[in-house]
């Protein structure tokens, strides 16, 4: 393991979270780590990335409002053909993140190892670890043809940590032209406002599941979260029922939250539930059903109603305050 | 407008899953049924064919042992008709040969819309539309939440970390929708009727030009090595709620120093 490139992803406060999980990642693995980054921005995250541990990041520049997949997956492919050559790609499991390794993948013929939890080498190739049934068992694979290995990592697998690093390097890499399978713009982008912690790096987290039987109850579960200055999430159900937007849901196709107190009201605990909270310090769970799968990872689990429970819990912390 | 809409057939999900001991691979002999993540995809194909005249919704699937049960289904519900790609040699293909064999059955279908949705209930990948949109030369979008189309652009709403983009995009274009994007119809007694002769072609990869060798468990590229148990959570304590359920908790929360 000789040299590998995370695909790094700006948000408003520059590079997002998972991408220095993975660089800190990939710096455990090899000793040369590169990153791969697009928009008007590339140059003023050099630093963090530097300091992070990349010592160079390829830049594909402004793609003018189109989506990420087709134009940065050609541009990576194109460094290969130059002659580039990572033993090992790291892409998050994020909207973008998935797109790209899709492509990717076609370009360069490799296969793609998703849901990644973990990463080690073995024998001199890379070992990954993925959680299945909601994370009871691991999973060890690894690629076998040749390189390089595509990986798509979840989100709080590692922690991010300075290197102290110098500023990366930034290295040109334009895409090129993609022909139709760039076509795809965005015209207009929403924001849906949340006040508080984010949800997932707050310390506590309130969750609430189709056991609170009408979106009007949802509210207590923020004004819990609020009283215990965490953030409010929710399962799948209630998201696709419309009672809260999408980036409330924590799970396998949502956030991942690693809290250090979780909370969950009325949720049952599928698996594609429990992969994502599972990694909370403390789990309290509140569920009339004796049997409710959420019971089995819960330090504390209380066979009630949530119409009782909950509001007698907002008022036993308000009258303490 | 021709769609096209992948749809996984997928063992029951409601049946406890398990690891094959020799291949360390998901069991999938059974009964197989479609994968409920397709059922907003099949209805969100029907709803944008009907708002387009002369309008058609054909399904893809690729599945072991000519399975058409959870196809049926998806033609109860109103498709026209089904492509279904069977072969023996497919068995343990990783996704980008499973991208490769189902792009090959699309682009027969000449398709102006490929639907599918974000990732599989058993899978899980996500990958596997995209790879069959850069196979098949097209643009997506990936996790619509809305999605409207005149036959000749479409328009989606997508999601991301804080919100939603409005994207645009000339067809052909493949999109994915996650659940909860449309109210999937429950198929109708004469639906059910008229799925029993709609016409299901069934493929092998002969049929499709594309090399055995190159799919399925041999032209597999990626290994299982071993499967282990993980760190089991100590049990907790369960309580039944008798009035002092929120006071069990307060102080579990002060024990943690939360409060
Ligand atoms: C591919 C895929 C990806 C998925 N990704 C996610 C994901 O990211 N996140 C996610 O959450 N889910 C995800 N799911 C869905 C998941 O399988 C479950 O369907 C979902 O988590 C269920 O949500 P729930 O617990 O709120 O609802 P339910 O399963 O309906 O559970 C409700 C619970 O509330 C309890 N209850 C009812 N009334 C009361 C009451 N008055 N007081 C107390 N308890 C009560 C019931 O006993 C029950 O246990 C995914 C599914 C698939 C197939
Ligand atoms: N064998 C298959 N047959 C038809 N569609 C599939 C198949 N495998 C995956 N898909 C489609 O691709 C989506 C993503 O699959 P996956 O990559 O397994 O998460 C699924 O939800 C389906 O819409």
């Amino acid at each position: 393991m000789d040299r590998i490139w995370v695909l790094a992803e700006t948000g408003e406060q520059g590079p997002t979270p998972l991408t220095l999980e993975l660089l800190a990642a990939a710096r455990g693995l090899a000793p040369r780590v590169e990153a791969v980054a697009w928009g008007p921005g590339t140059a003023s995250i050099a630093g963090v990335l530097g300091e992070h541990g990349a010592s160079r990041v390829y830049d594909v520049g402004d793609l003018a409002g189109a989506l990420p997949g087709a134009p940065v997956a050609a541009a990576m492919a194109a460094l290969v053909e130059r002659g580039e050559r990572p033993d090992a790609v790291l892409f998050p499991a994020s909207y973008d993140g998935r797109d790209v390794a899709g492509r990717l993948s076609v370009r360069l013929d490799r296969p793609v190892l998703t849901n990644v939890t973990g990463l080690s080498v073995r024998d001199g190739s890379l070992v990954t670890e993925h959680p299945v049934f909601g994370g009871a068992q691991i999973v060890h694979a690894r690629f076998t043809g040749e390189g390089p290995g595509i990986y798509v990592v979840r989100a709080k697998s590692f922690a991010a940590a300075s290197a102290g690093g110098a500023a990366a390097e930034v290295v040109a890499a334009p895409a090129g032209d993609v022909g139709p399978t760039g076509a795809a713009r965005i015209v207009e982008r929403h924001a849906e406002e949340a006040s508080g912690p984010k949800l997932d790096e707050a310390a506590v987290v309130v969750s609430g599941g189709r056991g609170l039987g009408s979106a009007d109850s949802y509210a207590l579960v923020e004004e819990l979260a609020r009283l215990l200055h965490g953030a409010p999430g929710a399962s799948r159900a209630i998201v696709d029922a419309g009672w809260v937007p999408y980036s409330h849901q924590v799970g396998q196709t949502g956030k991942t939250v690693k809290p250090t107190l979780y909370v969950g009201w009325g949720i049952s605990g599928a698996t594609q539930r429990l992969v994502g909270m599972k990694g909370a310090k403390s789990i309290v769970a509140i569920n009339k059903d004796r049997e409710a799968p959420i019971f089995s990872v819960a330090d504390l689990g209380v066979v009630g109603d949530v119409h009782k429970v909950l509001p007698a819990l907002i008022e036993a912390l308000r009258s303490r305050s | 407008m021709h769609v096209v809409v992948c749809v996984k057939q997928i063992p029951d999900p409601a049946a406890p899953g398990s690891l094959r001991k020799d291949t360390l691979t998901l069991d999938r002999s059974g009964k197989l049924v479609m994968d409920d993540s397709d059922s907003y995809g099949v209805e969100m194909a029907l709803q944008l064919a009907s708002g387009v005249d002369g309008s058609e919704v054909t399904l893809v699937s690729m599945a072991p042992g000519s399975e058409t049960s959870g196809l049926r289904t998806a033609l109860a519900m109103g498709a026209a008709d089904a492509i279904l790609v069977s072969d023996d040699a497919l068995a343990g293909s990783d996704a980008l040969s499973t991208a490769k064999v189902l792009a090959a059955a699309i682009r027969r279908a000449e398709p102006d819309l490929v639907i599918a949705a974000t990732e599989s209930t058993d899978g899980y990948t996500g990958t596997l539309p995209v790879q069959v949109a850069e196979l098949l030369g097209m643009p997506s979008v990936t996790f619509a939440k809305r999605v409207s189309t005149d036959g000749t652009t479409i328009k989606v709403e997508r999601q991301t970390e804080a919100g939603y983009d409005d994207v645009e995009c000339p067809l052909p274009a493949v999109v994915t929708v996650t659940a909860g994007v449309v109210e999937p119809r429950y198929p109708s007694f004469k639906g059910i009727m008229a799925a029993k002769s709609k016409r299901i072609d069934v493929l092998g990869l002969a049929d499709l030009g594309i090399d055995a060798a190159e799919v399925g468990s041999r032209g597999a590229r990626e290994e299982v090595l071993d499967v282990a148990d993980a760190e089991a959570r100590g049990g907790g304590e369960i309580v039944v709620d008798e009035g002092d359920g929120a006071q069990r908790i307060v102080a579990f929360l002060e024990q943690l120093k939360v409060i």
